[in-house]
C-alpha cells in the first residue's frame, strides 16, 4: 500500500452530516484522551464503514495525538480498513476445508461474474470480497459469509444467484 | 536510590535499585549485545539481543526492560545465549535486503558489527528478498526500507527528543514498514523538522544523508547522547 496524501478527495465530514455528529460526540465523549484512540477509530469504522484519510487526520488532531501514530494503529488491526468494504461484502472461506470443497472455485465464479479480486470492492461500492483463512466452521465447507450471514456448503455453479439474492442486485 | 546486592556472571555486585539489568552492567563494564537500545531512550524490547539468564527463572529476559532486583544471579553470556543472540542476527539480515557493499554504512554499521561480534559465519535461514521502497523524496535525507531493522529508534528520538513524532510503524509481521506522518513520502512530511536526529542514531544504512555515498556514511550517536543529557539538565 503505497499511501499518498495528495489525491483530492471530496469531503466527507461535514457539520450537517449525522455521522459526522456522532464521531464528534464519540470524542467529546474521550475528552479529547490520546487513550481513547481505539474506541473512537472503532466508532469511525462503524459509521463511516472505513476510515478515509480526512477521518484520521480529524481523529489524529482531535485526540493530539500524531498523525503516524494514528495511521500505525488503523494498518495495525484487520479490523480497520483505510479502503471502502462495500455496501455488501461478501467473504469466502479459503481454510484448509473450504479451499479443498472448491472456495477457490467460488473466487473463480466471482472474478468471473463481478471482476473482483479479494479486497477490491465494485465501482458503484456495492459489494465488496474478502477472504478469510478459516471461519471455524469447517463443517459447513466451502463456507460463505454475506453481510454477517453464512451460506454453508455452497456449490460454486450457484455462486452469482446466491450473492445476487442476498445483496438484492439485479 | 538504595543499592542492592546482585550477581552478574558469579561476580558480586553492587547496584542501585530500580536500575535495569543493563544499565547496572554498563556501570560494570560489562558488554551486552542490544540493537534497539538507545542511552536516553525508552526501552522497547523489540530486538531480543539483550536477552539474559536469571537464576530461577526458566525464560530469558530482555535486561533493557528488567529491573534488577535484590539478589538477583543474572547471566549475561553464556552457549545458549550466544546461540539465541546468533540466530536473532541471521534473522536480521534474512528479512530485508542487507548488501554492505553497495550500502552507505559499510565499514559503520552497528548491524555489522553485530554480526562480527556475534560470529555469524552465514544466514541459515532462507533470505526473504522482500521488496522494499527507497524515499529519497527528502531534500536532505533518504529512508531505505532495505536496510531497515525496525528498532524503531527514529520514531523513539523524533517522538521523545525533537518532539515532532513524524516517524511510526505500519503494519504487523513481516510487513512493517517505517512511516512518516500517514504514510506520506518522508519530502511531504508535515511533521517532519529537519533536525537529522533520526539520521544519526540510526545504527544501519537505513536512514542517510543525501551528501554521502557507499561506505561514507559516518553517524553520530554520541551527539544525539549528549544532546539528551544537556536536555535533562535545563529542565
Amino acid at each position: 500500500m503505497t499511501g499518498s496524501t495528495k489525491t483530492e478527495e471530496p469531503k466527507i465530514l461535514n457539520a450537517d452530516d449525522s455521522r459526522t455528529k456522532l464521531l464528534n460526540a464519540a470524542i467529546k465523549k474521550s475528552k479529547g484522551r490520546p487513550d481513547a484512540l481505539i474506541q473512537v477509530l472503532h466508532t469511525a469504522q462503524g459509521m463511516f464503514g472505513y476510515l478515509p484519510l480526512e477521518v484520521i487526520r480529524h481523529i489524529a488532531h482531535a485526540l493530539h495525538l500524531p498523525a503516524s501514530r494514528v495511521y500505525g494503529v488503523v494498518t495495525f488491526y484487520h479490523f480497520f480498513s483505510l479502503k471502502q468494504k462495500g455496501e455488501h461484502t461478501c467473504l469466502v472461506c479459503t481454510g484448509t476445508a473450504c479451499y479443498v470443497k472448491g472456495a477457490q472455485e467460488i473466487l473463480d465464479q466471482i472474478e468471473d461474474h463481478y471482476h473482483l479480486k479479494p479486497g477490491q470492492v465494485t465501482e458503484d461500492n456495492k459489494l465488496g470480497i474478502q477472504v478469510a483463512r478459516c471461519l471455524g466452521a469447517c463443517g459447513l465447507a466451502p463456507a460463505v459469509v454475506i453481510d454477517d450471514e453464512v451460506i454453508p456448503k455452497l456449490n460454486p455453479e450457484d455462486t452469482q444467484s446466491v450473492i445476487d439474492s442476498k445483496t438484492g442486485a439485479a | 536510590m538504595s543499592k542492592i546486592s546482585i550477581t552478574i556472571n558469579d561476580e558480586p555486585y553492587k547496584v542501585e535499585s530500580g536500575q535495569t539489568i543493563m544499565e547496572a552492567c554498563k556501570e560494570h563494564n560489562i558488554k551486552i549485545p542490544s540493537m534497539c537500545h538507545f542511552d536516553g531512550l525508552t526501552d522497547v524490547g523489540a530486538c531480543r539481543l539483550c536477552l539474559v539468564e536469571i537464576e530461577g527463572q526458566s525464560k530469558l529476559l530482555p535486561s533493557c526492560t528488567t529491573q534488577v532486583e535484590p539478589n538477583q544471579k543474572i547471566r549475561t553470556h553464556s552457549d545458549r545465549l550466544s546461540g539465541h543472540r546468533q540466530m536473532i542476527t541471521e534473522l536480521f539480515f534474512s528479512e530485508r535486503n542487507h548488501v554492505c557493499a553497495v550500502c552507505v554504512a559499510n565499514g559503520n554499521c552497528e548491524l555489522q558489527d553485530l554480526a562480527t561480534e556475534v560470529g555469524m559465519k552465514h544466514v541459515r535461514f532462507p533470505y526473504l528478498f522482500q521488496e522494499c521502497e527507497v524515499d529519497a523524496s527528502h531534500a536532505m535525507f533518504v529512508i531505505d526500507h532495505n536496510r531497515c531493522i525496525m528498532c524503531t529508534r527514529c520514531v523513539r528520538v523524533c517522538s521523545e527528543v525533537e518532539g515532532a513524532h513524524n516517524w511510526d510503524v505500519k503494519n504487523r509481521g513481516y510487513k512493517v514498514r517505517i512511516i512518516s506522518d500517514f504514510d506520506t513520502p518522508w519530502g511531504e512530511s508535515e511533521s517532519c523538522t529537519s533536525c537529522r536526529k533520526c539520521v544519526e542514531v540510526c545504527p544501519t544504512g537505513s536512514l542517510w544523508s543525501k551528501d554521502k555515498a557507499q561506505g561514507q556514511s559516518k553517524k553520530n550517536p554520541q551527539m544525539i547522547k549528549d544532546l539528551i543529557e544537556k536536555r535533562k539538565v535545563n529542565l
